[in-house]
Order: structure tokens, then sequence, then C-alpha cells
């Protein structure tokens, strides 16, 4: 093989700016502490490109660095594994979060905890960069774990406000729950298989007799894999994290909730392609709610008010998206949505931020308005990354999401079910988006006079940080836009790869598992690759959701531009329905009643008050107070007094003979 | 020749008398008079069972319970006299601070 890659530099790298930042970051400059973040995190994504440009023809690489747990058989190693699926998160990973990187410089310059926060921005890095390059399933997961706690630090960031502190931790809670799943299936995998490895697990898999396979356990790992999906990137039922995880500073939002972490999931599932495609119920399930998820979240994203909640609620959707291809086995559909989501979704977020920064911390839409003459750069970038997510040609989002639409309809595992809702949902993407982009940089600046064009009652969600009455508009530092700029370059041009190309590209990853071991058994179950054959149908699917993404921007420019008092006559119209669209479906409240208050209550009443108070305490308690009382019954023989020592001293040895003459005579 | 028990009988009594002072009397000297009395009650039966057995080692042991009792009494006056310092009494139950 050629020289060593030294893969293990690549996540270590941030793991030390990480540590020199957290432990000694404290006496820093904030010059030296950017410095170091981002030195360590752009030396990675350097080392990232050179293993790109000199390894990309001798994929998959295996680099074993040492034995983690051995026992018996079983064995797990600190193993780095790069073949092209990993080789395409890993340039995203470290390219879309140098650049946010450079960005955070700039957006938390004037917040306290600097150093705090880099430090957990690049302890981020490294458990990102585990996570995609581990070679085995136990590695992926402390990845997975840690992406975990970095995302919980980074959404409490502002820890002295309450709402934050909360929702990091609802997010670190309704995480638990994916992780739980996936932990299950590990340990299906470690019970059937023997191995974590990736290699040595999906030769196992591939190499299994049909019927064997069709026993359900394939399919029970392939769904405890999803839950944990699930859990990660924000699916149904498991979403809720994601739009409080916005509490977050904003370079956050854009880095871990929108471009990176949250597709750890998708990744995950492409990763496991070899179990799903064993397990065609797995893999339904998986297309259900994925199809499901991206619907419901883009149907919420349309009511929001609140800037990044809008955008939360569109990654979720977008998400939805990417398992979408993921469930009818176009894993690299899937993947290549992931990539321009994280380039477009990645610039939306960062450009939002920007707009907040400029606004003076305000979030809500109803008080922006007319900003494209104040702030000219973000409100470029962000509508080339409107334009993207919206799928408009020649914009990235259209290639990913084109092909994702057409391998919905045409896999054999698709449906034109599918399809069907994935182009209304493209719809409701592109209307909202435009929604964003209409209030936000159109019309009047109605920030100063108060909330005059109001939804009514929808209930004001931020403006947290600043009450400043009339914020003084200005566009961000360079060193904001900076990024910005290349990132909006990338969303304009990051589709032009095109998914066939991309799809050559990643198919030694996605389809190397299966043909491994026995290629007449791997043809029958691994699905064609050729999607069926419907002529120019392709062409007419890809009119139709070009279509789609127009009527989007129309219906949004005639609601929120040409007559912006229609919205409210619309919405007075669908009456409850709006409401419910409104609270989110009362989604929060309907599990704050099904599964918090129980819990909470079954905590108060029986584990605290009953099991806690009453049994443990109690046993504690009385077992004290009944040793004061002998005790206090106890103690009036020491009188004090030195003639009833002396009795005492008599009658005990009075005792003691009449015990040994008794014994005697016995 | 006398027979054992009659000593052990005399040593019986000697001790119980010592006991009963020991219980009764409330002045200090006359408690350490009584617990002198234990002690040569209990030595009356060493030597006897000595003489009996012809063994030595009761007589020798009769020896380290003087020596001790000597120490002890020397010990015991000092404390006595320390006490009738501060407490202008020899009455044992007045002494009586060490309780809870």
């Amino acid at each position: 093989m050629t020289p060593s890659p030294h893969l293990w530099l690549i996540p270590l790298l941030p793991l030390a700016g990480a540590a020199i930042n957290g432990l000694f970051g404290k006496r820093f400059s904030r010059q030296t502490v950017s410095a170091v973040a981002l030195g360590f995190c752009g030396a990675a994504f350097v080392m990232a490109l050179w293993i790109a440009a000199q390894f990309h023809s001798s994929l998959p690489l295996l680099e074993n660095l040492a034995p983690w747990i051995r026992a018996g058989d079983f064995q797990v190693d600190f193993a780095f594994y790069l073949d092209q699926l990993s080789l395409v998160m890993l340039l995203v990973v470290t390219g879309v979060g140098f650049l946010i990187h450079i960005y955070s410089v700039g957006y938390m310059w004037e917040e306290g905890g600097f150093y705090r926060f880099f430090a957990y921005l690049n302890l981020f890095m490294f458990f990102m960069l585990t996570l995609v390059l581990a070679s085995n399933y136990l590695l992926m997961f402390i990845g997975w774990e840690g992406v975990g706690l970095a995302s919980y630090l980074l959404i409490g960031f502002w820890f002295t406000k309450d709402s934050a502190a909360s929702a990091g931790k609802k997010a670190f809670i309704v995480n638990r729950i994916g992780d739980f799943g996936f932990l299950i299936a590990l340990f299906l995998m470690i019970k059937h298989f023997g191995s974590l490895n990736f290699v040595q697990v999906f030769r196992i898999v591939s190499g299994m007799p049909a019927e064997v396979a069709g026993t359900g356990l394939l399919t029970a790992i392939g769904l405890l894999l999803m839950v944990g999906a699930a859990g990660k990137s924000a699916q149904l039922p498991l979403y809720v994290w994601l739009p409080d995880a916005m509490e977050g500073p904003t370079p956050v939002s854009a880095l871990i909730h929108a471009a990176t972490m949250v597709t750890a999931g998708v990744y995950m599932v492409a990763r496991s392609h070899v179990v799903f495609d064993r397990a065609p119920q797995a893999l339904m399930v998986v297309a259900i709610v994925g199809t499901l998820t991206a619907l419901f979240a883009a149907t919420i994203g349309v009511c929001q008010t609140d800037i990044k909640k809008v955008l939360a609620y569109s990654t979720i959707s977008q998400l939805g998206y990417m398992f979408m291809a993921c469930g009818v086995a176009a894993y690299s559909a899937g993947i290549f949505h992931l990539m321009t989501h994280a380039f477009f979704k990645g610039l939306l977020f960062l450009a939002a931020g920007s707009v907040i920064h400029a606004v003076g911390g305000e979030q809500d839409m109803r008080r922006m308005g007319g900003l494209r003459h104040h702030i000219p750069w973000t409100f470029w970038t962000m509508t080339a990354a409107t334009f993207a997510i919206a799928g408009f040609p020649p914009f990235a989002g259209f290639f990913s999401k084109d092909a994702i639409l057409w391998r919905a309809y045409a896999s054999p595992y698709g449906s034109w079910v599918y399809w069907l809702i994935g182009v209304f949902t493209a719809f409701l993407t592109s209307f909202y988006m435009f929604r964003l982009w209409f209030l936000t940089f159109f019309g009047e600046y109605r920030g100063a006079a108060g909330a005059s064009h109001s939804d009514g009652h929808i209930q004001v969600v931020s403006s947290s940080r600043a009450e400043a009455p009339a914020p003084h508009i200005h566009e961000s530092p360079k060193i904001m836009l900076v990024p910005l700029v290349i990132l909006a370059v990338l969303s304009f041009c990051g589709g032009w790869v095109g998914s066939e190309r991309f799809d050559k590209f990643l198919s030694p990853a996605l389809h190397a598992g299966v043909t491994a071991d026995s290629p007449e058994e791997a043809a029958a179950a691994t699905p064609a690759t050729e999607p069926k054959e419907q002529g120019g149908s392709e062409t007419v699917l890809t009119g139709v959701s070009v279509l789609a993404a127009v009527s989007g921007l129309f219906l949004a420019w005639l609601l929120y531009y040409r007559r912006p008092q229609l919205p409210q006559e619309i919405a007075h119209a669908l009456g409850g329905f709006y409401e419910a669209v409104v609270n989110k479906y009362y989604v929060d409240e309907i599990y704050a009643a099904v599964f918090v208050k129980p819990l909470i209550d079954g905590s108060t009443r029986v584990l605290w008050q009953g099991i806690d108070r009453d049994v443990i305490d109690a046993t504690l308690d009385n077992s004290a107070e009944g040793a004061r009382e002998m005790s206090d019954a106890v103690r009036h023989m020491q009188s004090g007094n030195l003639r009833s020592y002396a009795a005492w001293i008599a009658a005990g040895a009075a005792v003691v003979i009449a015990y040994m003459i008794w014994m005697g005579t016995r | 020749m006398v027979p054992l028990s009659y000593y052990l009988v005399l040593s019986g009594i000697l001790f119980a008398c010592g006991v009963t002072g020991f219980l009764i009397k409330r002045n200090i000297i006359t408690i350490f008079m009584s617990i002198e009395l234990m002690l040569n009650g209990v030595n009356l039966s060493f030597v006897a069972f000595a003489a009996q057995w012809h063994a030595l080692s009761g007589q020798v042991f009769v020896f380290f319970v003087m020596v001790v009792a000597a120490a002890e009494s020397a010990v015991g006056l000092a404390i006595i006299i320390a006490v009738y310092r501060t407490r202008e009494t020899l009455n044992v139950d007045r002494v009586n601070l060490l309780k809870l």
C-alpha cells in the first residue's frame, strides 16, 4: 500500500484544539483562542483534502491502531475505515465545519465564554470525525454519543438562560431514547454475528441464506438501528428536540443541527445498507418514516414565525427526504442530498445568524422586513441558499432533491405515493422558504414600530437577547461574510456533480459489501441499481418538481409580498386546523401529557414519596430513632455515682459466678 | 494441719466484707481500705492453694499483687488528696460530675 494516510490524525487534531482551548483558553486572548481553534480544525480539513487527493484510488483503507476490547472471540479495535462513503462525510464535516468555525469567530466575538465555545466546537469535530471514520459499530457509537454530548453542551451554551438549559436537556434525553435502540441493535449483532466490525458484520449478513435472513433478525436489527437514527436525525416521533435546540448559538445550529450531526443517522443507515437491503420491511419503515417526517415538518414550518425555527423544521423535513431516499435503497441519493443540504442549510443558518446579528438579536420574522438594502451580502447569499433548498435548477438542491424524488418513484422499493408526498413537500418547502425570504428581506422594516403586521394570536417566540428599540441595522463583518460567500458558491454549483456520477463514485462503498462473498446470491439480494425503465418519464417528473418549486415561490410572493393581508384571512378561514399547525400539532403537549407527566408523577409519588421517602429513608430514620431511644433508656446506668458502678460490677460478677456454679453442678 | 477449706472460707469472708464495705461506705478512704481487704482476701486463697499444692507460683503471685496494690494505693491516695483539695469532701456521692 502507498504511504500510510494517518487517518487517526484527523479526529485527533480537533481534540488537541479542544484540549488546549478547554484547559488553558481562559488565559488566552480571543485572538489566540480563535487561532488555536481554526488552526486545528483547518489542519483536519487540509488533511482530509490531502487524503482525498492522495488515496481516492486506493479505497477502502483500513487503519488498525490498537486493540480495545478482547473477550474470547469477540474483539473490537481502535480502527479507522475510509471508503467513498466516509470520504464524502469526511470532506463535508471538515469543510463545512471549518467554514462555520471561521464564521463563529465573528459571530461570537462579543459573547462571554469565547474559549469555552471553541473548545466545545472542536470537541464536537473530534467526535463527529470519530463517528464518520470508525471501522466498527462500537467506535461509531462512541462518536455518536460524543456528538450528543457536544450538542448538549452547545445548545445549553447560554446556560444561565433557563430555556437554553432545558433545551439542552431535552435534546440529550430524547437522543437517549434513540441511542437505546441503537445499543440494542449492537447487542443483537454481538449475540448473533459475534462482531461489530463493519466488514465482518456485512460479510456475515450478506452470506446469510435467504430463509435465515427473512426470519426477522435482520428486520429487528434494521428497525432498532432506525430508532437510533430517528433519535439522532430528528425523525418522527423523536424530532421534538431539534426545534428547541435552536436555543443554542446560531453557528451551532448551522454546524450541529443542520449540516453535520443530525445527518449522522442518514450516514449510519447508508453505512448499514447491507443489513437494510436484506430486511425489506425495515427498509419500508425507513421510507415511510422519512416521507411522513418530510411532510409533517414542512407543514409546521409553514406557520413558524421565528426565523431559526422555520429553518429547524426545514432541516427535519430535509432529513426526512434523506431517509426517504435511504428507504427506497437509493443511498447515494440520500448522501448526495446530505452533502448539498450541508451546504445550503449551513448557509441558511449562517445567513439567518447574520440577519439576527444585523437587527440586534431579533429572531421574529414579523419584526424584520426590507432588509435587502441594508445587508446585501447576506441577502444575496441567503437567496442562493433559498433557491437551492427550494429546488430551482441549476442550484445544488435541485439535483439532489430531483434524484431522491426520481428514485422514490422508480426504485424497486419505491412507490408513486412517496413521490407524490415528496413533491407536495417540495412545494411546501419552496413556499415556507420564500415566505421567510419575503418576510425578512422585502417589504417595510417592521422592527421599530413593533409587530404591525402580526399574524394575530401567534405567540412571540423569541427576542431573548436584546430589547433594543430601534437597532442600527448593519452588515456583518468580513469574517462572517467570507464563509457565507463560499457556501453560497457551493450551494449554487455543489450539485453539478450530478447524481449519476455521485452514485458511481459511491457505488464501491454502497454495493461492495453485498458482492463480497457470493456474487450470484448477492445479485439476488441487491436491489437492481438501475431504476425501472420508464422512458422519458424522468423528465416529466423533474418538470413537475420544478413546477412545485415555482408555484411555492409564486404563492409566497402572492401572500407575503403582493397582498400581505391575505395570510391572516386564510388563517381565519382555516380556523382550528391553522391553530393546530401553529401550535406544532400539539406534539410537545401530547408528549408532555403522555410521557413526561406520568413519568414525573410516577417519580414523585411512587419513587420519591413512596419508595425513597417511605421505605429507604424510613428504614434509616426508624433504626436510628430506635438506637437513640434504647441508648436513652440505658444511659441511666451511667449515673456518675461511684457506688452504683461498683454495684453493677458486683452484680455482674455475681451473675458470672452463679452461672459457673450452675454449669459445674449440672 | 488446718484444712484448705478453712482458709478458703476465711478468704471468702474477707472478700465479702470488702465488697460490702465498698458498696455501703461513702468515705473514699474507707472504700479504699475495702479494696485492700478484697485484695488480701484473694491473696489468702493464693497462698493457701500454694501451700496445699506445694507450688511456689502462688506465693510469687501474691508478691505481685502486693506490689501492684502498693503502687495503686500511692496513686489512689494522691487522687484522694487532689479530690479533697478541689471539692473539700471525701463523700463519693458528691463526686459525681462524670455522668450525663
